[in-house]
């Protein structure tokens, strides 16, 4: 691979990786603490899946960058900006209703950016890894709608609470669908699929949902964006202390 | 009346011969209501320590220190969930609702293994839990395989093999952090001295000072004595202890060729029965904190239970009308 193309996949790469790593982390913080035994059971094991598509994908972001030895040094050892993530998936989880709307929001999106990989990519690991992983997310998109429309048309407070949190998520949403040098490069080069197309489905499905949950729609802009470019939310940095926690404590040793 | 009493005196008889013969009680058998009580204050119990015992492990998901390790963490919390959800269902089949089993738990009437109650300050804590304190609850739960209530006999041969297999888990960490840097090893010793101990009371009081043992032992809920059980573990993990090179802090620890009917095993000092029951009572380092745990996260979900609720009877009513 040249190196220009090398360092486009090598961003994908690590777009992808982030997003599902912080994530997972914040999915993870529910354990021992969810509303029942059954959620308490389904988020450490979604926490799991996206945490396992972060290592491999890390796995094979190592393999393009001599620089990192190996998919730990990725995923712990960066300075905060060497973060991709979208400012969406690092924000505090709030209440259970806020948690399972983002990653409605999340894996939803993820859902059709994996079908397009799995149907078109000119990095085969990539593109072979897709086909597991839009199996498992396609099931957190499942998992999560069913909450969204449980909660939107259960109780006048449920509603009200995820009325709440459509408008304190809607200021991040956008920056899943925006583009930049890399976005556009990336679908010239059939590596990443073009976000226009995965935004509409998206918006399908959504508000397809929303009707179910007596939920509205907002207008999707783009007001708050930086994650791809390493610039992040304040929260980020306690994420990053608890994340990154032993690896600097205790440099060079093994686990 | 005589005849009612004949007729409970013949079911007796029954279901002793089912026990002797070694036969499994199933939900709609017949059974004593001491035997039934029995079971649902153990399986209760069982469930209970298997949900506040994601707790002390949880708060290590976000710091583990590598990928693989987070992964199996998370797995490993995971299962217990699972086996918390098992152990209620097998409680249900005895009459008694998950709700209630819950209630008594959030209000400190039910209770759980004391072992929650110690904190995990160190990475090396989640290692030490894997190791010993799975380590002892497989002591007391394969012999639970062969149990005479049915539901909880199947229940537990499932269990018994995810608990193998976390320590195990357990122990490799704690062999990785003995073969590390000396901050590893000390990290790694510094638990088995905070676990110890809890361990070896995790089998509970002496024999000759357990309520709940004879009976027990005759309906073939348990089938041997508490001492056995620990005896077994002291045996089983002191030469793994020795073989990563850690220290088992008890000076008085020794070979005894006097124990197991003669075959040997280790005598262990004298365990500190006042920080056993001062930790039952409540008086544990961790005892308000995991309570308190439980009961936020309850009532911080009592929203999202009631929608869920509202939601099933829109539902059925919708399907209802439809129809």
């Amino acid at each position: 691979m040249r190196k220009k193309m090398t360092d486009m996949v090598f961003e994908g790469l690590l777009r992808l990786a982030d997003d599902n790593l912080i994530l997972g982390h914040r999915t993870s913080e529910w354990c021992g603490h969810a509303p029942t035994l059954e959620e308490d059971l389904a988020l450490p094991n979604i926490a799991l899946d996206l945490i396992g598509h972060a290592q491999a994908l890390y796995i094979l972001a190592c393999e393009l960058n001599p620089k990192y030895a190996n998919e730990d040094a990725l995923a712990f050892l960066r300075l905060e900006h060497e973060y991709k993530n979208v400012l969406l998936v690092e924000q505090e989880n709030g209440h259970f209703g806020n948690t399972v709307l983002r990653l409605f929001y999340f894996s939803t999106f993820m859902k059709y950016f994996w079908e397009a990989l799995k149907e078109q990519c000119c990095f085969e690991k990539l593109k072979k890894f897709s086909e597991k992983a839009v199996l498992e997310t396609s099931y957190h998109s499942q998992y999560s709608s069913q909450w969204v429309i449980t909660l939107g048309d259960g109780t006048e407070e449920s509603n009200r609470k995820m009325s709440d949190a459509i408008i304190n998520l809607e200021p991040f949403v956008g920056e899943l669908f925006s583009e930049d040098n890399f976005t556009r490069e990336s679908f010239q080069k059939d590596f990443f699929p073009e976000l226009g197309l995965i935004c509409e489905k998206w918006k399908a499905e959504v508000q397809s949902v929303f009707t179910k949950a007596n939920l509205d729609l907002p207008n999707i802009t783009l007001k708050k964006r930086g994650g791809r470019n390493g610039e992040h939310t304040e929260v980020f940095g306690y994420l990053l202390s608890d994340l990154q926690y032993m690896q600097r404590t205790f440099p060079n040793s093994s686990w | 009346m005589t005849t009612e009493l004949q007729k409970t005196g013949s079911l007796i008889k029954e279901f002793e011969a089912k026990i002797d013969q070694d036969e499994k009680i199933e939900p709609k058998d017949f059974m004593p209501e001491a035997y039934r009580k029995t079971l649902i204050r153990q399986i209760g119990q069982h469930a209970h320590s298997e949900v506040v015992g994601m707790l002390p492990e949880g708060n290590w998901i976000t710091r583990a220190p590598t990928l693989k390790r987070k992964l199996s963490l998370l797995a490993k919390v995971q299962d217990e969930a699972g086996h918390g959800l098992y152990l209620y269902c097998a409680a249900e089949t005895l009459g008694k609702s998950r709700m209630d089993m819950t209630q008594e738990l959030l209000s400190g009437k039910a209770k759980y293994s004391s072992i929650f109650n110690y904190p995990t300050p160190t990475w090396a804590d989640i290692g030490a839990i894997g190791w010993l304190v799975d380590g002892a609850a497989i002591m007391n739960q394969i012999p639970l395989c062969r149990c005479s209530y049915g539901p909880y006999a199947r229940a537990m041969i499932r269990i018994c093999k995810e608990e193998s297999f976390h320590q195990r888990q357990g122990y490799e960490i704690m062999l990785t952090l003995a073969k590390g840097t000396e901050a590893q090893k000390d990290m790694a010793q510094r638990a088995l001295n905070r676990w110890w101990w809890p361990s070896v009371m995790m089998f509970g009081p002496s024999d000759a000072d357990s309520t709940n043992t004879e009976d027990s032992v005759r309906w073939k809920i348990k089938r041997y004595t508490n001492d056995e059980l620990r005896q077994k573990f002291v045996d089983a993990i002191v030469p793994q202890a020795k073989k990563i090179g850690l220290t088992i802090p008890d000076r008085d620890l020794k070979w005894d060729k006097k124990r197991n009917k003669g075959t040997g095993g280790y005598a262990y000092g004298k365990i500190d029965w006042d920080e056993f029951w001062r930790v039952i009572k409540g008086d544990g380092p961790m005892n308000n904190e995991r309570l308190a745990a439980k009961q936020r996260a309850w009532n911080e979900g009592t929203w999202v239970r009631d929608a869920a609720r509202e939601h099933a009877l829109k539902k059925q009513a919708a399907l209802q009308a439809a129809e």
